[in-house]
């Protein structure tokens, strides 16, 4: 069992959190009744808590019911109340897709009124098996902006466990439910955030031997999707910024293929290295200042780096063969890369600046795509033995373990907590790919639904 | 092999003393050292003459080569004995055609990962090109593209259509 870290948060729940919104202005007091604080954490019942480790084994009962308004008003994004009732069916959906929490229905719970929103009704709540109870309002400000409140409870404790103000425009109305799903996951599984987040991946169409691919980007529950490249090109493999205000990313512009920089404000993009040689796998440095990627000379091709603003490329492997696939460790110290330099496909991890490479990967068959998870400790892959699977190891290539078992997924990419990954599956003979996503357990394995079929999605940090 | 190739010269020969008024037109330059076969003779096999493919063209490669396909084995970017009867039949061409450029597009079969079947299309593309320019070709006249698994030949999941998708193709470019 994980250890909570509720004690000294909790005293800091009292003012608003922090505001998701960008350029939100300063946050108002919830002027909802407060309730105190429990004194005396140490006295409390035992914490309530989800083992992660045992994934969907025990999962956790909650009530998420809909969320209140002190007021009916109309705003850009719906009226207050059925905001109310679309945010308790996301924050539903976020923790059950998460496959630690089983949500009961919003639309058979107890009308929650406003001012019960602080005051919980223990007893009810205790009535329907649910251990944990979300309850939060939203309230239509004079300038245009939401105020989403939301609050975790114990429900055999009778305590609060924490609370959260987003103020957000109506354009984000989604994202303050998010947020507060974010706060009930990592308030009682004591793992990071994942669910403020985007997926950027490739829209495909078209039949097998003349995909239509587009960049497209969309929120990591596949709301708010949209295209970015038009499909005339053949695009492979985004990869978020750091700052998410721009894509890296693959593109056969031109018949030149090589990597392109998409800046999401402006829509602009702009190729990295200059010259005629293909250059791929572009994956951004964790500080955001390099791109570390791949370039063919000759049919030979090795890791560089370079400038995220361009310029002359370092390079950083020098074997004959393919090295390709790179990714750093979420403190750029290290990169882990795939290489056919020993025969086959393998894994390999070097210093940043291309010194000490050596093999991870010994379990038989072949290894690529590797991707350091943003906590450190593993390395998710994919592995070719009777068919594509995805896997993760430590970082050290102990604990391999398999997660998937299907005939062709692919390229992992880790939600930012590092306890979620994305990835392409395809379909034997069609062709056809669709983007999932499983857990570490290897148990909660579920499809992100896309408008039309999906490949290379990568998983973007939290959202400030 | 022996007939297309004379029938190629013939054709040739044959647009050349169309388009050129000059009594003795200027000699084409011949076929790399190996070729033998006079002009004139096989005259009817292939199909080129009278067809109209336009020499030194796409249409004209296409028809003129034993294929503008080379395949290779798992994983391999190897030039085997088929591949390099192809492509000599290809140098053959583009000896004949000095101004032609091409392209050569590396393709895989969907078994590798993406990245490294971009990587490894890079090769098979590569290999073509330097059994071409060990052939006599200008470097200079090829140039290469990886395209990976994205443009597959066969659309199928089995042996035969990733045997047919391990290739190299040879395009003109026009």
């Amino acid at each position: 069992m994980l250890k909570l870290r509720m004690l000294v948060a909790l005293s800091g729940c009292l003012a608003l959190g922090p505001l998701v919104a960008q350029e939100a202005p300063p946050p108002a007091p919830l002027d909802v009744p407060q309730v105190a604080v429990p004194a005396g954490q140490d006295q409390a019942p035992p914490p309530l808590e989800v083992d992660v480790t045992g994934g969907i084994s025990a999962p956790m009962p909650i009530a998420i019911p809909i969320m209140p308004t002190p007021a009916v008003q109309s705003t850009p994004a719906g009226s207050t109340d059925d905001l109310g009732r679309q945010m308790a069916e996301i924050v539903t959906a976020d923790l059950k897709n998460s496959g630690l929490f089983t949500p009961l229905q919003p639309g058979q719970l107890r009308a929650v009124v406003f001012p019960e929103v602080t005051a919980p009704a223990y007893d009810y709540w205790g009535g329907t098996g649910a251990q944990a109870l979300v309850q939060g309002f939203v309230r239509s400000n004079g300038d245009g902006t939401l105020t989403v409140g939301c609050y975790l409870y114990d429900v055999f404790s009778k305590i609060e466990l924490a609370r959260q103000g987003f103020v957000v425009q109506p354009s984000d109305w989604r994202r303050a439910a998010h947020k507060c799903a974010d706060t009930v996951y990592t308030r009682l599984t004591g793992e990071g955030p994942y669910f403020d987040s985007r997926i950027v991946y490739v829209s495909e169409t078209g039949p097998k031997n003349k995909r239509i691919k587009r960049l497209a980007i969309m929120d990591q529950d596949g709301a708010n999707h949209r295209f970015l490249t038009n499909g005339q090109s053949i695009v492979l493999t985004p990869r978020f910024a750091p700052n998410q205000q721009s894509i890296v990313y693959m593109s056969y512009v031109g018949d030149q293929p090589a990597i392109y920089v998409y800046d999401l404000a402006s829509g602009r993009q702009r190729k990295v290295v200059q010259g005629v040689s293909l250059t791929f796998a572009p994956r951004f440095s964790p500080d955001g200042r390099s791109i570390l990627f791949s370039m063919a000379q000759s049919g030979n091709t090795d890791l560089y780096r370079v400038s995220a603003q361009g310029g002359s490329p370092q390079r950083l492997t020098n074997s004959p063969g393919i090295d390709t696939g790179g990714s750093y460790s979420p403190d750029g110290s290290r990169i882990v890369f795939e290489s056919d330099r020993g025969g086959s496909q393998q894994l390999y991890v070097m210093n940043a600046d291309g010194s000490n490479q050596r093999r991870i990967s010994f379990g038989g068959g072949r290894y690529g795509t590797p991707v350091w998870s943003p906590r450190g400790d593993l390395i998710a892959f994919t592995r070719i033995a009777g068919g594509f699977k995805i896997g993760v190891m430590n970082a050290d290539g102990g604990g391999e373990k398999l997660l998937t078992d299907a005939w062709g997924d692919e390229g992992p990419s880790w939600a930012p907590n590092g306890r979620v990954l994305t990835f392409l599956r395809s379909a034997q003979g069609s062709g056809r790919s669709q983007v999932w996503s499983v857990d570490l357990t290897g148990v909660n394995e579920r499809r992100i639904g896309t408008p039309l079929d999906g490949s290379d999605p990568s998983w973007g940090p939290v959202r400030p | 092999m022996a007939n297309r190739k004379a029938a190629l010269v013939m054709s040739v020969a044959l647009i050349a003393v169309a388009g050129c008024a000059k009594k003795r037109p200027p000699v084409l330059p011949p076929a790399p050292g190996e070729s033998t076969t006079a002009p004139g003779t096989g005259g009817e096999t292939g199909g080129q003459v009278g067809t109209g493919a336009l020499p030194g063209s796409a249409e004209d490669f296409r028809r003129s080569v034993r294929s503008d396909t080379v395949n290779f084995a798992l994983d391999s970017y190897d030039i085997d004995p088929d591949a390099r009867a192809i492509l000599d039949t290809q140098a053959q061409w583009l000896t004949q055609y000095p101004n032609v450029r091409v392209t050569i597009e590396g393709h895989c079969d969907e078994r590798g990962t993406r990245e490294y079947n971009l990587a490894l299309g890079d090769r098979r593309a590569n290999s073509a090109k330097n059994y071409l320019v060990a052939r006599g070709i200008d470097a200079g006249r090829i140039t290469t593209i990886s395209y990976g698994k994205e443009r597959p030949q066969a659309v199928g999941s089995d042996e035969g259509a990733y045997a047919q998708n391990r290739r190299a193709v040879t395009v003109v470019i026009s």
